[in-house]
């Protein structure tokens, strides 16, 4: 541990001990009923979303090394600071604009669903292409948490991560951990506690390159959107999507159901089944 | 809802109008947006090394294992391996566990209720039926399942698996289906019933059918021990002394090849005829090489696969080794019921170079193939009608070593040909019933699965059928 450069030796010799956790972290398994916070945990494909959600609620969903391995949401709970929370295992994606099934049901919960915290597990040794990503949770929800996961990976490629300016630039916290060894576990249940019971609040990226003339457009369509659903809490997402022609945005307002969905999905532990093939 | 309506269409006809205004390419703008500002800030909080590594590990591996040339000879390689070590470590706990539970426990409980005076019908339902078919489940599944899933694990955290699908994808591509296959068909080595759940990964519903259709013809863990058992006793022994495991091995690989090859196939006739349509692209990302946490990987796949494996197979176990037990004990004129109904299928059986104890296991079998094997052993037991070997009809009996089990076979009636189309057959049938029924679920269509399940079947019927004429011929000529 003393080549460790990035988290301090000590820090990480308390994690390892099983007493750090235990006084805090009640791992609940499925048990999701009554639960005061939801969490969702989003990320590409292969950066250790369900070893994070096992190492949380004490469940063992299968893990493995490869790209799609979780196809459906998995739930699972854990009490944290005398709050319960309800943990959700999305599929991974690239990109939330896409249509593929795996990857619908990672934004229609993240868009509808409402979770009180998104944690986006990025994978430190390919920040870039996981920041995609990012960026595109940033624009549907405030309250979100960097995991920057395999920071063991990092340093066995000689990367070094600045995760302070990140956070920074960001305007969310950022958490490294090795999630498969344990580390960064704790930080990252006290972080998530925070930005639920709001002691930490978040003020996110947005996008800045967009040209002009688009930028125009979304401040419009946003306007309008504000005067229909008052509240609607990702306006400016489903301006873009509107713009973009998404077919399942546009046929949820033709519906009506935009603002009815995000209700129902929290009501409906089983709205995926709702996202499922006829 | 009646005053959102007309609002919101005038929100999408202001979208319709502004869509122009921003230009018809808003996609590309605003992916392009949404990649500057994501390099920008890696830029920012990232430092890489100075100077490149001088060995990059993960692409000398890659360049390897994913050759023209050595990836699949080396996926060959890796899989007999791996079943090389199964076949061979699982033989001394096997005979250990058979000696513990059939060997000393069962004349333990026999002794027991003879003690109490339990009536015989209760005593051999309870304890010649359920408990020994599931010592027997334990005894010929536990050993090689614990080395077996461990080391397939491993392998599967390592991230070979994804190399795998790359080798396979351009063949995949040219069978006319999607190049992911070959990653749902590895988590069909697995489970069946995962590996469809696993097709969602495919966007495309006519590539996704074929996925879910062939899925089967991925040897899943109810029928590797099937695999890995008949290999041991019938194709190992033709081998010298010393090499019966490898040959063994190389047997099941070869079946499990066989399947890949079924599966390109059938795919491509699929998509060839009922299924026809363009092939979509995707970019397949391998991840990197991570050194598996092996004492983790071990406890977890012993704990998740074994275990739940074993479970599913003993709770199938149970009820089956009860109703053997009642079949083989219950006499309808002068023969037991489970006597004739091997009489009945046998004609059929030998048609196929099997016999009729094979075709009524995968009858009772189609729960969970888990079963498969022992029920093979007690009705064969009793339409042998061994005595010695067991304590009556219908009993399961203690052969813990391959010698005996050949010894069984011999008396009833098989032959090389009966263990190479039972092997085929394993491969080639139709899918256990909760696969069936997760196919179902995937598709909710009544078409779509009866095809899945009959197409692997009849299929089966037809391989086993030339092999049997093909050899029959060879024989006689």
């Amino acid at each position: 541990m003393n080549s460790v450069p990035v988290i301090q030796p000590a820090a990480a010799a308390c994690e390892a001990c099983p007493a750090h956790n235990a006084a805090n972290l009640l791992r609940l398994g499925v048990n999701v009923n009554d639960c005061d916070y939801v969490v969702a945990l989003a990320g590409n494909p292969n950066t250790g979303k369900s070893t994070v959600f096992n190492a949380l609620t004490g469940l063992r969903q299968h893990t493995g090394n490869w790209p799609g391995k979780t196809v459906t949401r998995a739930e699972g709970a854990y009490s944290y600071g005398q709050k319960r929370y309800k943990i959700v295992d999305l599929p991974g994606t690239y990109s939330l604009l896409s249509t593929t099934l795996d990857e619908e049901v990672a934004r229609d919960f993240i868009l509808f669903g409402q979770p009180d915290v998104t944690v986006v597990v990025v994978d430190a040794t390919r920040l870039e292409r996981n920041l995609n990503l990012v960026l595109q949770v940033l624009e549907i929800t405030d309250r979100a948490v960097l995991g920057l996961n395999l920071m063991d990976e990092a340093r066995r490629h000689k990367l070094q991560v600045d995760d302070r300016r990140l956070a920074r630039d960001l305007g969310i916290p950022v958490v490294p951990m090795s999630a498969r060894r344990g580390e960064g576990i704790p930080d990252l249940l006290r972080t998530v506690h925070e930005v639920a019971t709001g002691a930490t609040v978040c003020n996110p990226h947005r996008l800045q390159s967009e040209p002009a003339g688009l930028k125009r457009a979304v401040a419009q369509l946003v306007a309008q959107i504000n005067a229909v659903y008052p509240g609607l809490p990702n306006a400016r997402w489903v301006a873009m999507r509107l713009l973009d022609g998404d077919q399942r945005i546009i046929d949820a307002m033709q519906r009506g159901e935009l603002g009815d969905l995000a209700l129902r999905q929290n009501l409906e532990p089983a709205a995926q089944a709702a996202l499922e093939p006829a | 809802m009646s005053t959102v309506m007309p609002t919101a269409e005038d929100i999408l006809a202001g979208a319709e109008t502004l869509r122009w205004s921003a230009g018809v390419n808003f996609h590309e703008q605003l992916v392009e947006a949404i990649y500057t500002d994501a390099a920008r800030l890696t830029d920012r909080a990232v430092t890489r090394p100075d100077s490149p590594l001088r060995f990059d590990f993960d692409r000398t591996v890659d360049k390897l294992v994913t050759s023209r040339w050595f990836g699949f000879p080396l996926m060959l390689l890796m899989l007999a391996t791996v079943f090389y070590i199964t076949i061979v470590g699982a033989n001394v706990p096997s005979a250990l566990i058979s000696d513990l539970l059939i060997g000393i426990i069962h004349p333990l409980l026999k002794q027991g209720s003879a003690a109490l005076g339990v009536p015989f019908f209760i005593d051999g339902l309870l304890i010649d039926g359920m408990y020994l078919g599931s010592a027997w489940v334990v005894a010929v599944m536990l050993p090689p399942m614990m080395i077996f899933f461990p080391l397939f694990t491993l392998l599967e955290d390592f991230g070979y698996l994804p190399r795998v699908a790359f080798n396979l994808d351009a063949i995949f591509r040219k069978s006319g289906a999607h190049g992911k296959q070959a990653l749902t068909m590895a988590m069909g080595w697995g489970c069946n019933a995962a590996g469809v759940v696993a097709t969602r990964i495919i966007d495309s519903p006519r590539e996704r059918l074929i996925a879910i259709i062939t899925n089967n013809f991925a040897l899943c863990n109810g029928r590797w021990p099937t695999q890995i058992m008949i290999a041991t006793v019938f194709i190992g022994v033709l081998a010298p002394p010393g090499w019966g495991g490898l040959v063994s091995a190389l047997a099941v690989v070869g079946v499990a090849v066989l399947g890949i090859l079924i599966t390109f196939a059938s795919s491509f006739l699929l998509s060839r005829t009922v299924l026809k349509g363009e092939v979509s692209t995707f970019s397949l990302e391998l991840p990197p090489y991570r050194p598996p946490r092996i004492w983790q990987t071990i406890y977890t796949s012993i704990i998740d696969r074994t275990i739940i494996v074993l479970w599913r197979a003993v709770m199938w176990a149970l009820p089956a080794g009860a109703l053997i037990w009642l079949a083989g004990n219950v006499n309808v004129s002068g023969l037991s019921i489970a006597e004739h109904l091997i009489q009945f299928l046998n004609p059929a059986g030998l048609v196929l170079g099997l016999n009729g104890v094979i075709l009524l296991a995968y009858i009772l079998a189609i729960p969970a193939n888990e079963i498969v094997i022992p029920t093979v052993l007690m009705l064969t037991a009793l339409s042998a009608k061994m005595a010695g070997v067991g304590a009556g009809a219908g009993v399961m009996f203690d052969a813990e070593s391959d010698a005996q089990l050949a010894q069984l076979f011999a008396a009833g009636g098989w032959t090389l040909l009966t263990a190479v189309n039972l092997m085929l057959f394993s491969l080639l049938h139709n899918p256990c019933s909760t696969t069936i029924h997760t196919i179902y679920k995937e598709t909710r269509s009544a078409k779509w699965t009866t095809v899945a399940a009959l197409m692997p079947l009849l299929l089966g019927f037809v391989v086993t059928f030339v092999v049997a004429q093909l050899w029959r011929l060879v024989a006689a000529g």
